[in-house]
């Protein structure tokens, strides 16, 4: 990452999956977060989606964000945004029928993903293209883990499996309440202050 | 004024843009999407009809019936699609009728969006299966926490009452159509 136009380009990678963690520090894009994550394949798959959204319309944003006013900058970043989203839902539908039909409203739902909007706004509108691909791509991969980590927690005390493979025996009574939306609260509850107390112990950013 | 033109042609661009790209993934993802569909529908027929080799479609109106046929082609009964509401959202069912009409061939939910742990499990072999062979007359009725002592009746879902009474009504409701419609041809 010598070259200069990317200085300071793992900062950017990292801050997304660490300081400025979407679901941990930044607390965006609760709505998918806390929805899909009953199992850890479809916080997979939502993660996948979203990181898609999020980098390509980074790169379209960050490429012609000369040409956008600044007046009606919104307007056009959710057209584009808009766009992504449907050719996401039209793949998933046409290529993983099954997932899709799981992730359900949640798929079209990635349009009012504030992570998405947000990153525009902060940070594509501003910046290189090659920056925003970096930051889209740090952003998008921070969120996808803590969606899978959630749904893992979440699938194995509440289903015994992860990723569908069976890890706690038949005598393993399921928590029911980890595959509703309680559960999720509870999870993400514990994670955040997990993640707090790790970084107090650490007493420095992580980048 | 300039500004305002400017910002009209960029929305525009942008929005034809989109519309462009829209149309061409529309045209690709399309087909497929109706092909999943198909196979789907297919797949839950011939799980109701394990025997059943050929299907053809008839409609009454709103309704369509599928007429499922063996290998030699004798009729094994109707498969029909049943809709309405459960606990959270719409529940989709293919449900299968034997030809005399009066008990089940089973069922097999195609949509449904219920509480994943609880009421989720109306998708599952164990409810799914007291189908199997059901009486339909006078209609169908659930049970909680007692085995089912009549020919026509089910056990429901422990702590998920509303999903399956949902399930039964759902089919209740469809069942009384397609005898009618299926009567007028006799």
């Amino acid at each position: 990452m010598n070259n200069p136009s990317c200085a300071g380009c793992s900062k950017e990678f990292c801050k997304g999956l660490w300081r400025e963690n979407p679901i941990l520090v930044q607390v965006l894009g609760m709505c998918p977060t806390l929805a899909v994550t009953t199992k850890a394949l479809f916080g997979f798959s939502m993660g996948m989606a979203t990181l898609f959204v999020l980098v390509s319309s980074s790169f379209v944003i960050s490429s012609i964000r000369k040409l956008i006013p600044p007046q009606v900058r919104i307007a056009a970043f959710t057209v584009i945004i808009a766009t992504f989203v449907t050719a996401a839902d039209y793949f998933l539908k046409a290529n993983f029928y099954a997932i899709s039909k799981e992730l359900g409203p949640y798929v079209p739902l990635i349009v009012v993903n504030c992570i998405i909007l947000g990153r525009q706004e902060a940070f594509a509108y501003k910046n290189s293209v090659l920056r925003s691909l970096v930051d889209a791509i740090g952003m998008g991969l921070g969120f996808s883990i803590m969606l899978v980590l959630l749904g893992s927690i979440r699938e194995l005390l509440g289903f015994g499996t992860i990723f569908y493979f069976k890890i706690l025996g038949n005598g393993f009574e399921h928590w029911v309440i980890m595959a509703l939306p309680a559960g999720a609260f509870i999870t993400l509850g514990f994670l955040v202050g997990f993640f707090n107390w790790v970084k107090m112990k650490w007493r420095r950013p992580l980048y | 004024m300039r500004s305002a033109v400017k910002m009209i042609s960029v929305l525009t661009i942008i929005g034809f843009i989109s519309g462009a790209v829209l149309v061409l993934v529309y045209t690709y993802a399309n087909p497929i999407i109706a092909k999943n569909r198909k196979k789907e529908m297919e797949k839950a027929i011939f799980r109701i009809f394990p025997e059943g080799k050929t299907y053809d479609k008839r409609t009454f109106g709103k309704d369509t019936v599928f007429n499922v046929k063996d290998k030699k082609g004798s009729l094994l009964g109707y498969a029909f699609l049943a809709k309405g509401n459960g606990y959270q959202g719409a529940i989709e069912i293919m449900a299968g009728i034997k030809s005399d009409l009066k008990t089940l061939a089973g069922i097999e939910i195609l949509e449904s969006q219920e509480t994943p742990g609880l009421g989720q499990e109306i998708a599952s072999d164990k409810f799914g299966s007291q189908f199997k062979g059901l009486e339909v007359a006078p209609e169908i009725i659930y049970v909680k926490n007692v085995e089912p002592s009549k020919p026509n009746e089910i056990q429901a879902i422990t702590g998920a009452t509303i999903s399956s009474r949902a399930v039964v009504t759902i089919l209740n409701e469809k069942i009384e159509v397609i005898k009618k419609d299926l009567g007028k041809l006799k």
